[in-house]
C-alpha cells in the first residue's frame, strides 16, 4: 500500500503551517464558548435545589477532570501512532500533550476539593472521581519524570510511548478497582452531578463549557506542538524559510 | 548478488548523523574490515546491522531477501560481539558458553569444553568469570562465537585486551570461518595481516564507504 | 544447523533456571526483600500501637503495601545486571522471541521474591494478630497479586533501563499501575481475616494476572529494546 500521502500529512513543516492556521479559530471558539457558557452557568442557572451556588464550581471541575482523562487518550494515541508507525509528528503531539494534561488533572482536583468542602465539610474526602483523578495525576507525573530521565529525544520518545500506551490500557482498569473499592467501603459521594435528570438550564452551560474547554485544549496543543516541532526541527533548513 | 548488502543506511541521533548514506556488500568468505577513527561510528554500525539500535533509515538484504534487523530469523544466523564479553560474573566460563550457545542451538557440555580448549580457556574453564582477566575473559566470548554455528560474525573490537597468541587466535578463527563460507563484519583498528583476497576496508566517518 | 536450534520453549527454560542459578550464587539479594517486608511490617507495632485488634483491623493494608514496596525493591536488578554486563544484549540478538525470553525472566522474578514474599507473609500476618484460619486466604491471594506485580515491574525496569539512578523514578511509574492489584488484594486478605468467602476479589486479582501475562511481557521486551539502545 502506499503511505506517501500519510507520511506526507505528519511531515513536520505541513503540521507547522497547519497548525498555525487552526490556532486562532480554536482559540477564538473557545473563548467565546467559555464565556457565554461562564455567563450562562454562574448567572442565568438557577441554584441548585441542595447545594445552592456551591454546585457551579462543577461548571469549572467537570471539563477539567474530563479533558484530564481525554487527553491522556489523546497522548497515548499519538504516541502508539509515533511507535507503530515511526512518525515522529506522533511523539511530537505527544510530548505537547503531556503537561496539558497534568494541568487539567490539577485544576480538577483543587476544584474538587474546593467543592468538597462546602459539600463534606473538608476538603479531601476519598471519594471515588478525585481518587482516581489524583492516580491519573502520578501517571502523568510518570510520564514526565522518564521523558526527562532521557537524553536522547529519540529514546525518550519511544519508551515513553510505551509507557503512555501502558497507562491507557490500565487507567480503565484503575477507575474500575476504585469504583468497586468504593461501593466495598461506602464513601460518600455526592458529586454525581452529571446526571441526565439535569434540568436544560444547568446542563446546556455545563455542555457548552466542555466543548469550550476541549477547543481550548486543541488551541493550547497547537501552540505547544508548534513550539515543539520548532524544537526538534531546529537543525532543518524549512524552518529557516518559516522563521525568516 | 552478494550474500549480505547495507542501503541507504542513516543513524541520526541528538543533532548530527551518526551515518550517512552508507551502503556496501559482503560476499560469503569474506570479512569487512571496517575502520575510521574513534567516534566515526564503527560501534553504530555493527548495532545496528544486530537489530540493537534502530536506524533512522536500513535496506538491509540478507540471502537474497530483504530482512528486518530486528528479525529472528535473521538474528539466528548471526552472532553479536560488542565491546564487551557478554558474561555473567557469577557463572563459570563453561556455563557462560554453554548459555549463550544453548539458547541459540543445542550443545553439549563436551563440544563447550572442546571450543573453550580451541581458544586456550581449557586452564580457567571451571573458574568463575569474575576470578578471569580481560583478555581471558575475551577468549571465553569467542569459545561462544566459535561454537554458535552462525554464518554472519559481527565482532565490535575483538582483539581488545589480547595478548599476540591471542590476536592470531581471531585471525584463526575469522580465516576458518570465511574458508567454510562465512561472512565477518568487523571493527578492527589494527591491521591483523588477514590474506587481503578476504579483506575490505570500510571508512566509516568519511560518508559513503567501500566496496 | 538450523536442525539444531534451540526451540524457543527450551530456550525460556534455559533463561530461567539461568536466573535462579545466579540467585543461588547471590543469597543475600534473595533475603534482602524479605527482610525489608517484615522490618516494615514491624514498624507498624511500634509507630502506630501494640493492641492487636487493632492491627488486625490495618493488617491487610500494611501486608500489601509491604509487600509491594518489597517486591519494587528487588525489581531494579531485574534488568540492570544483565544489560550492564551485556548478557541482555545476547537475549535480543539470539534468535528467539525477546517477548518470550521476558516472560522468562519475570517468571524467575516471582518465583525469587513474589513467592518468597507469598510464604513469608503468614509469620508477618500473625505478628499482626491474624489468626491462623485466614492464612490460606492470604496466601493465596498474595500469590496471585504478586504475579501481577511481578509483570508490572519488568515493564517499569525495562522503561527505567535507560535512565541513571532510575530507583525512584522506576516507584513512581510502577506504583499508581499498581493500584488495582492492591485494592483488590487487600480486600482478599480483609475478607480472608473476617472469615468470609473471597472469590470475588480473588478472580479480579486473576483476572489481572492473566491481563498481565498476556500483555506485559510484550512491553516489557519493547522496553528493553529501547533501553539497550
Amino acid at each position: 500500500m502506499n503511505w506517501a500521502w500519510f507520511h506526507r500529512l505528519g511531515s513536520p513543516p505541513h503540521i507547522y503551517r497547519i497548525a498555525g492556521t487552526l490556532t486562532p479559530w480554536f482559540a477564538w471558539l473557545a473563548g467565546l464558548l467559555i464565556i457565554v457558557a461562564l455567563y450562562s452557568g454562574l448567572v442565568l442557572a438557577p441554584p441548585d435545589y441542595q447545594q445552592g451556588d456551591g454546585f457551579r464550581i462543577l461548571y469549572v471541575h467537570a471539563p477539567s477532570a474530563w479533558l484530564a482523562v481525554m487527553i491522556y487518550g489523546v497522548m497515548a494515541s499519538a504516541a502508539a501512532i509515533g511507535l507503530i508507525w515511526r512518525m515522529k509528528i506522533g511523539h511530537a503531539v505527544a510530548a505537547s500533550c503531556a503537561g496539558v494534561g497534568a494541568w487539567f488533572t490539577v485544576v480538577s482536583l483543587v476544584t474538587g476539593m474546593l467543592w468538597g468542602k462546602p459539600m463534606w465539610g473538608t476538603y479531601w474526602v476519598w471519594d471515588p472521581r478525585l481518587t482516581a483523578q489524583l492516580i491519573l495525576l502520578f501517571l502523568y507525573l510518570g510520564y514526565l519524570g522518564l521523558r526527562a530521565g532521557f537524553d536522547d529525544l529519540s529514546r525518550a520518545d519511544r519508551a515513553s510511548a510505551v509507557l503512555a500506551i501502558v497507562g491507557f490500557i490500565n487507567i480503565p482498569v484503575i477507575r474500575y478497582s476504585v469504583e468497586w473499592w468504593n461501593s466495598i467501603h461506602q464513601a460518600p459521594s455526592v458529586m454525581k452531578m452529571a446526571r441526565p435528570s439535569m434540568p436544560i438550564d444547568m446542563l446546556a452551560p455545563l455542555l457548552m463549557m466542555l466543548l469550550g474547554f476541549t477547543l481550548y485544549f486543541a488551541a493550547v496543543l497547537l501552540v505547544r506542538l508548534r513550539a515543539e516541532i520548532l524544537r526538534r526541527e531546529r537543525t532543518a533548513s524549512w524552518i529557516r524559510e518559516v522563521l525568516r | 548478488m552478494c550474500e549480505l548488502s547495507v542501503k541507504n543506511l542513516h543513524v541520526f541521533r541528538g543533532e548530527r548523523y551518526l551515518l550517512k548514506g552508507l551502503e556496501f556488500e559482503v560476499p560469503r568468505g569474506v570479512c569487512l574490515q571496517v575502520a575510521g577513527a574513534n567516534g566515526a561510528g564503527k560501534t553504530t554500525l555493527l548495532r545496528v546491522m544486530s537489530g540493537l539500535l534502530e536506524p533512522e533509515a536500513l535496506e538491509l538484504r540478507w540471502r537474497g531477501g530483504r530482512v528486518s534487523p530486528r528479525d529472528p530469523e535473521y538474528h539466528a544466523t548471526l552472532f553479536y560481539l560488542g565491546h564487551d564479553p557478554p558474561l555473567k560474573d557469577d557463572f563459570s566460563a563453561v556455563e557462560n558458553v554453554a548459555f549463550n550457545v544453548g539458547i541459540r542451538r543445542s550443545v553439549s557440555r563436551s563440544d563447550v569444553r572442546a571450543a573453550l580448549e580451541r581458544v586456550g580457556a581449557q586452564r580457567f574453564a571451571d573458574l568463575p568469570v569474575r576470578t578471569l582477566s580481560a583478555g581471558q575473559r575475551r577468549r571465553v566470548a569467542l569459545a561462544a562465537l566459535r561454537l554458535s554455528g552462525t554464518n554472519l560474525w559481527l565482532l565490535d573490537e575483538p582483539v581488545t585486551n589480547l595478548d599476540l597468541a591471542g590476536q592470531s587466535l581471531v585471525v584463526s578463527l575469522i580465516e576458518e570461518h570465511l574458508v567454510h563460507g562465512g561472512l565477518v563484519v568487523a571493527a578492527i583498528h589494527q591491521d591483523l595481516g588477514l590474506s587481503l583476497s578476504r579483506r575490505f576496508s570500510l571508512n566509516v566517518g568519511t560518508g559513503e564507504g567501500l566496496p | 544447523m538450523s536442525a539444531q536450534r534451540t526451540s524457543t520453549m527450551t530456550a525460556v527454560w534455559l533463561v530461567l533456571q539461568r536466573d535462579l542459578r545466579l540467585a543461588t550464587r547471590r543469597p543475600a539479594q534473595l533475603i534482602q526483600p524479605l527482610a525489608f517486608f517484615a522490618v516494615v511490617t514491624l514498624l507498624f507495632p511500634l509507630g502506630y500501637t501494640p493492641e492487636l485488634s487493632k492491627l488486625r483491623a490495618v493488617a491487610p493494608g500494611v501486608l500489601w503495601v509491604g509487600a509491594l514496596l518489597a517486591s519494587m525493591l528487588a525489581l531494579e536488578s531485574l534488568f540492570r545486571e544483565d544489560a550492564g554486563d551485556g548478557t541482555l544484549e545476547q537475549f535480543v540478538v539470539s534468535g528467539q522471541p525477546l517477548v518470550a525470553l521476558m516472560g522468562a525472566k519475570t517468571a524467575a522474578h516471582w518465583l525469587l521474591t513474589g513467592l518468597p514474599l507469598t510464604l513469608m507473609a503468614p509469620v508477618l500476618a500473625i505478628a499482626l494478630g491474624v489468626s491462623v484460619a485466614a492464612m490460606p486466604g492470604i496466601l493465596l491471594s498474595l500469590a496471585i497479586g504478586t504475579v501481577s506485580l511481578s509483570l508490572l515491574g519488568a515493564v517499569g525496569a525495562g522503561l527505567t533501563l535507560g535512565v541513571r539512578r532510575g530507583g525512584v523514578l522506576l516507584a513512581l511509574l510502577t506504583l499508581p499501575l499498581a493500584v488495582p492489584v492492591l485494592i483488590f488484594g487487600a480486600k482478599a486478605t480483609e475478607l480472608a481475616i473476617a472469615g468470609e468467602s473471597l472469590t470475588g476479589p480473588l478472580y479480579l486479582l486473576g483476572a489481572l494476572a492473566v491481563l498481565g501475562v498476556t500483555l506485559a511481557p510484550i512491553a516489557a521486551a519493547a522496553a528493553v529494546r529501547i533501553g539497550l539502545e
